[in-house]
């Protein structure tokens, strides 16, 4: 940890100009924790009026903000000291309901309610890899746009890949780009009334391909989605650049979030490094769970050795427990440092900032102000 | 291994649990568990993340089943990451014999859209992957006594492996309708079993129970639930008071000072409210009824002895 320096999170949170904070990272790692810490900070410490989006909080962290379903609203967080002028909000992303709300924004009511009724619809609005993702960066977006918010904290959401969280809105674009898409709507665009008609002329093998194996009713379905997906198809591409590019300002802050785990770590630093190649401004890193011994002096063999002297003796059980204790507690914390300079090796210029692991998990707003206190 | 009772009796092993809980670790343990005495045995992942490969310090695998490791006594464990692209050409070509029209297909995307634009779609090929390779005979023998899946985590693995609801959505008649019962039936027989791995800490209690709850919901059997990374209870009996670490710090020769002695009791004191934590989680994987299993926490990290170390732990399990 030597290597780095530390992150100086209260100056990032004080500072004005600081817009957004993304928290990102593998799963697992306590991202929106961290994000609700922060928030938490921002409103009672630097007065902020804040908002945390979270996308899939664990239930009693979400209860303890007051947030009790998915509602796509900020809602105001009790229990926060307002006496530096700050407020918390706090929402859940409804991934379905964003999704429904950006197509009524780009079509008809009546090609709105036929884009709802169609089974591909629904499966893509609800299950399409990186949805979820685009989503959150959608609801960030309309956030932004309304300029009610001193800062915006976003939970990125739990991708198998920490990375999926930036690719989804290219991986949008790219699909409604793609050629096969433009295949599929050529008949639509040229006003045929079948659009297979003139796909089976130019691409037999596909389409008799796609009847084999999917059937003819699921063509249909699909042909009135792509269609439709098609009116609102510069909107889709306009957004999701328009998103990239706040997200690629000085406004935004992003911090990896990892905790001492080798896939962990790992992934903060592939994220690292795309964050560095995409031109995107990282601020630095943050440590979750990280151990910490309280009698640093004594190593963990002599400790051992002493346990298995006492032990001999007879007497003084429990300081041998104690000792030993003790023993795994600098191993487990030696392990860490080991792991946390993978990285901080790597990313010498990224600050970061360990945060003491906490006994039991957080679920309370005091919890939270624990952690905020730990990390600035 | 000798033993009387097969303590694993399925043959399709689908691990899961939640993000950072080790189940790649998990699954791998259990494949070279599976493989001792002269078994064959292939471990699968589903979700293009490279984690055997990572596990193994192998290159990236390719969609091959490749030998991974060989285990005592003549058996060997075998890797397979399938890729949804792959898994639908060669579905394609099982059944519609394409060839080269394959190919052409994905070289316009086809294949891509097709995968993402019904995710289903896309478990039904993975699944339906792992299913052949389950059922699998070669010259009249089964092709693999067991096969471990690291499957996706607790939060997708209901509607990952329930893909005939997915695809019922999309498809009502077909051989993609055919093909996703199938599946369906093998998930839910005796054949297959879904094992749970989960640390002793909340969040993945929490999501381990729920998991459960979905797959019971779902009529899919639930094996056991792996508690992974535990460590031994350390202090058995007593209050420890900084009196007692004061006369004995000095008795064993070490520092008694003020400042060890208050150190060490905070020490303590953290570890019991951690390890009283971790026995009302027990306590409540323990109200399922599903049998648990405990592996230990790995010092070094999980490397090829510590994997080996799990295995063992698994099989007496």
């Amino acid at each position: 940890m030597t290597a780095s320096d530390r992150l100086d999170i209260d100056g990032l949170l004080a500072d004005p100009a600081t817009r957004i904070v993304v928290c990102c990272g593998a799963g697992g790692v306590g991202k929106t924790t961290t994000a609700a810490a922060i928030g938490v900070r921002a409103a009672e410490v630097h007065g902020r009026r804040t908002v945390v989006l979270t996308i899939d909080p664990a239930r009693r962290l979400a209860q303890s903000m007051g947030l009790s379903e998915l509602d796509n609203t900020p809602r105001q967080v009790k229990g926060i000291d307002a006496e530096n002028g700050g407020e918390l909000h706090a929402m859940m992303l409804d991934m379905k309901r964003t999704f429904d709300e950006v197509v009524q924004q780009h079509t008809t009511p009546q090609r709105a309610a036929e884009i709802f009724a169609n089974p591909f619809y629904q499966a893509m609005s609800s299950t399409f890899a990186g949805t979820q993702e685009y989503m959150a960066m959608e609801k960030l977006g309309q956030l932004r746009a309304t300029d009610e918010w001193d800062l915006i904290v976003v939970d990125t959401p739990p991708s198998r890949s920490a990375l999926d969280f930036l690719d989804a809105p290219a991986r949008l674009s790219r699909f409604l780009d793609g050629r096969m898409l433009r295949m599929l709507l050529a008949p639509a665009r040229t006003g045929g009334r079948s659009m297979f008609s003139l796909v089976t002329a130019s691409f037999g093998l596909f389409s008799r391909t796609v009847q084999k194996v999917l059937g003819a009713q699921l063509l249909t379905d699909l042909s009135g989605f792509v269609a439709a997906l098609d009116s609102m198809f510069g909107g889709f591409r306009q957004r999701a650049d328009e998103t990239y590019r706040i997200l690629q300002d000085p406004q935004t802050a992003f911090l990896l979030v990892a905790a001492p785990e080798r896939d962990a770590v790992r992934e903060a630093a592939y994220f690292a490094e795309r964050l560095v190649a995409e031109r995107m401004p990282l601020a630095g890193l943050v440590l979750n769970r990280m151990h910490r011994s309280e009698v640093p002096g004594l190593p963990a063999d002599r400790s051992e050795a002493a346990a298995g002297a006492l032990d001999a003796t007879g007497d003084h059980k429990l300081t041998a427990d104690a000792l030993r204790i003790h023993a795994n507690l600098v191993r487990q914390t030696e392990r860490e440092q080991k792991v946390a300079a993978t990285f901080t090796d790597a990313f010498p210029a990224v600050p970061a900032v360990s945060v003491t692991a906490q006994p039991a998990d957080v679920h309370d707003v005091d919890g939270l102000r624990t952690i905020g206190a730990l990390l600035a | 291994m000798g033993e009387q009772v097969n303590r694993w009796p399925a043959r399709l092993h689908v691990v899961t649990g939640k993000g950072g809980t080790g189940k790649t670790s998990v699954a791998a343990a259990l494949a070279l568990g599976l493989a001792a005495g002269g078994k064959r045995t292939l471990l699968v992942e589903v979700e293009g993340r490279q984690g055997i490969a990572q596990l193994f310090e192998t290159e990236p695998l390719p969609y091959k089943e490749l030998r991974i490791a060989q285990v005592a006594g003549g058996g060997e464990v075998r890797a397979l990451a399938v890729d949804p692209e792959e898994a639908l050409l060669e579905y394609l070509d099982m059944f519609y014999h394409l060839g080269a029209a394959g190919r052409a297909l994905r070289k316009v995307g086809a294949i891509d859209f097709a995968t993402t634009i019904a995710p289903g779609l896309r478990d039904v090929l993975l699944t339906g992957k792992v299913k052949e390779a389950t059922t699998r005979s070669q010259d009249g023998k089964r092709a693999y006594d067991a096969v471990v899946l690291d499957a996706p985590p607790t939060g997708r693995i209901g509607r990952f492996l329930n893909v005939t609801a997915e695809t019922a959505k999309l498809a009502k008649v077909g051989p993609i309708k055919t093909q996703s019962d199938s599946v369906a039936a093998l998930l839910r027989s005796p054949i297959s079993s879904v094992h749970v791995v989960t640390l002793l800490e909340e969040m993945p209690v929490q999501e381990t129970l729920d998991a459960i709850a979905e797959l019971t919901a779902l009529r899919i059997p639930v094996g056991r639930i792996i508690l992974n990374a535990t460590r031994p209870a350390l202090v058995t009996s007593g209050r420890v008071t900084k009196a007692e670490l004061k006369r004995g710090l000095a008795e064993a020769g070490l520092p008694s000072d003020p400042a060890t002695v208050t150190g060490l009791a905070t020490e303590v004191k953290a570890h019991l409210t951690r390890q009283e934590l971790e026995e009302t989680l027990r306590a409540e994987l323990s109200e399922t009824g599903y049998p648990l299993v405990e592996l230990p926490l790995l010092p070094r990290g999980v490397d090829q002895a510590g994997l080996d170390e799990l295995a063992a732990a698994l099989m007496r399990a």
